[in-house]
């Protein structure tokens, strides 16, 4: 994008851009600030500005929009970090992304694979069946869940009838497994964009690479191991940076579900926030702010790290060709 | 004729090959008891939202209704309210995309072929802001609109939604048009065009591709999205869309799940039909989206 200036609004012959400098710059390329005006103006006024006065509200005592709030320092920092009920929220959203992200990537994968072979039939119909929920809105299926993970519902039923319950089970309002049951829905819905990921990332794989391996006698599971899977890394790490910041981003359909319920047995950190904010007859803005400036801390921890690790994976790949 | 017939028997004797091993058999079977988990949901949904209140728990695993109960969808459309939701959700849908539409193909046309002052700071910000969760930005974006006197208005969610973030349609528009040879800037400046008229008539005309992609994939988000809608209508009911709707309905009518399921499959159906009549182009463009 940068490499070719190819600078169309200059006349032809003005090409030395030497001297006259920034303000002259600034005054014939007028009509680039315009066009960019726009997302300037949005993109400042709803993501840098949020980014900032977060930070600055999390300092405050500030009992609702209406009010003015209060400066009190850390001290909100310092609530927090003795609330049991933040660490309960942040310990449920790690328990959600260790136990769902995996499952969501993995199972991704193997459905991919076997969806690019040319020899699996129904392919097409397959890919729509497993995408379809990601085009459902999420608070629909925390809503159509609750009904269906219920103990009369149809699952505890099925797994009753077919022996692998005693009796009945509502996974949504036992404590033991409201934030699995969360989970397992999360993986169910996203699925298939994952799946198109890694379909995307498969037809990267030149077919010759493919055809050389089952030449050098290569079963499917060598081929994997030591083919496909290498050249696949720098797209998992990209894939699962992309799935854990969805599994933060969980609200909608966990909300939906069991309102962090039941006794905050699946609360994680956006129902803390959201219930500390807007769902508490006294507001906490300033207390909640405090838990998103951790909350987004975490988050660019995570997003940091996996960056560095792609960056490592593409050396690695890179010294392997 | 004679063409379609032998594809047709060429087709059915490929199928036959195919099934005549056993790995294949077995892995696509598998993969339809998969799909079948995938589709029982929605299956499951339609048929509640045609049965009377007790049959939904009552019939057990049955899919099929006694009697099918078309009046639990009257219910969900006009007593509940969904009529109304439905209305919004469509103009909230419709001026989200717009506006991002309309600001990304802007700001990625000068991103994309030009350079400028500020274009390597516009690049860092965006870079860093990529992955900002929503819960990290909701309370300053209420307290923004609340001051604006946006809050409980359609603009006051469009703006909420379409403003902030989606990097990503920036970037796909940025790609698209570096992309673009140059000629066909410099002949309609020839011409005697100005920026604006070689962006309007020339530059965004040909970013077709792209701007169904951005259309639908936004189209997604803004109809299914929840936090923001629900927070910004928090006191003003009649302004909740599709989504937030279904939450309050809970509440309000604990007990009327038939209702619920009916409201439900009202919400889904333009989804799903957008989805169904674009299949390949919307997977297509998330793979492109995800190659870029």
């Amino acid at each position: 994008m940068t490499a070719d200036p190819t600078r169309l609004a200059e006349p032809p012959g003005a090409t030395a851009r030497t001297s006259g400098g920034v303000l002259r710059r600034l005054r014939k390329d007028w009509w680039i600030y315009l066009f960019l005006l726009p997302t300037v103006l949005g993109y400042g006024a709803y993501t840098v500005y949020p980014l900032v006065a977060s930070w600055w509200f999390a300092l405050l005592d500030w009992p609702g929009f209406a009010d003015q709030g209060t400066f009190i320092g850390i001290e909100n920092f310092e609530l927090l970090f003795a609330d049991g009920l933040f660490w309960n929220s942040f310990r449920h959203s790690l328990v959600f992304l260790v136990a769902a992200v995996p499952l969501r990537v993995g199972l991704a994968l193997f459905l991919a694979i076997l969806l690019n072979r040319k020899q699996t039939p129904f392919k097409g119909l397959l890919r729509t069946l497993f995408f379809l929920p990601v085009v459902t809105t999420g608070a629909i299926i925390g809503v159509a869940f609750t009904l269906l993970l219920d103990g009369g519902g149809p699952i505890s039923l099925a797994l009753v009838k077919s022996g692998l319950l005693d009796s009945p089970v509502n996974f949504v309002a036992d404590t033991g497994t409201s934030l699995f049951a969360g989970a397992a829905v999360w993986v169910w819905k996203w699925l298939g964009i994952t799946m198109i990921y890694w379909l995307a990332a498969l037809q990267t794989i030149p077919q010759d690479v493919h055809e050389a391996a089952m030449l050098d006698g290569a079963g499917p599971g060598r081929e994997f191991r030591y083919i496909t899977l290498p050249l696949l890394v720098p797209f998992l790490v990209i894939i699962t940076l992309i799935d854990t910041v969805g599994a933060l981003n969980v609200f909608d359909l966990m909300y939906t579900l069991t309102a962090g319920g039941p006794a905050f047995s699946s609360e994680v950190i956006e129902i803390f926030i959201y219930r500390t904010a807007f769902g508490a007859s006294v507001p906490q803005l300033g207390y909640a702010s405090a838990a998103a400036v951790l909350f987004g801390l975490i988050t660019m921890g995570l997003a940091v790290a996996q960056a560095v690790g792609l960056r490592w994976a593409r050396r690695a790949t890179g010294g392997m060709k | 004729m004679r063409r379609a017939v032998a594809g047709g028997l060429a087709r059915a004797q490929g199928w036959r090959r195919v099934f005549a091993r056993p790995g294949n058999t077995m892995t696509f079977l598998g993969l339809l008891l998969l799909g079948v988990m995938w589709i029982y949901p929605f299956i499951w949904l339609l048929s509640a939202s045609l049965k009377t209140q007790p049959e939904i728990f009552g019939s057990g695993l049955g899919l099929l209704p006694d009697q099918p109960i078309w009046e639990n969808y009257a219910r969900a459309w006009t007593t509940v309210g969904f009529d109304r939701y439905f209305l919004n959700t469509v103009i909230i849908t419709g001026g989200t995309v717009l506006l991002i539409v309309v600001r990304s193909a802007l700001a990625g046309y000068v991103l994309g072929r030009y350079k400028f002052i500020g274009k390597k700071v516009l690049i860092v910000v965006f870079v860093v802001t990529f992955f900002l969760p929503e819960g990290y930005t909701i309370i300053p974006v209420v307290q923004l609109t609340d001051q604006l006197g946006l809050l409980n208005t359609y603009l006051g969610v469009i703006l909420g939604l379409g403003a902030g973030g989606q990097v990503a349609a920036t970037l796909l528009y940025a790609g698209y048009f570096s992309g673009l040879p140059k000629e066909l800037e410099e002949s309609a400046r020839i011409d005697g065009a100005g920026p604006f008229r070689i962006f309007a008539q020339v530059m965004l005309p040909l970013s077709w591709p792209i701007t169904a992609t951005v259309v639908i994939l936004n189209f997604l988000f803004a109809w299914n999205t929840y936090l923001l809608p629900l927070v910004f209508t928090l006191s003003e009911p009649a302004m909740r869309t599709l989504a937030v709707g279904m939450t309050a309905f809970v509440g309000e009518y604990s007990t009327d799940w038939s209702g619920l399921a009916a409201a439900a499959m009202i919400s889904l159906v333009p989804v799903m039909a957008v989805f169904i009549a674009l299949q390949r182009k919307f997977v297509d463009s998330i793979a492109g989206a995800v190659k870029q």
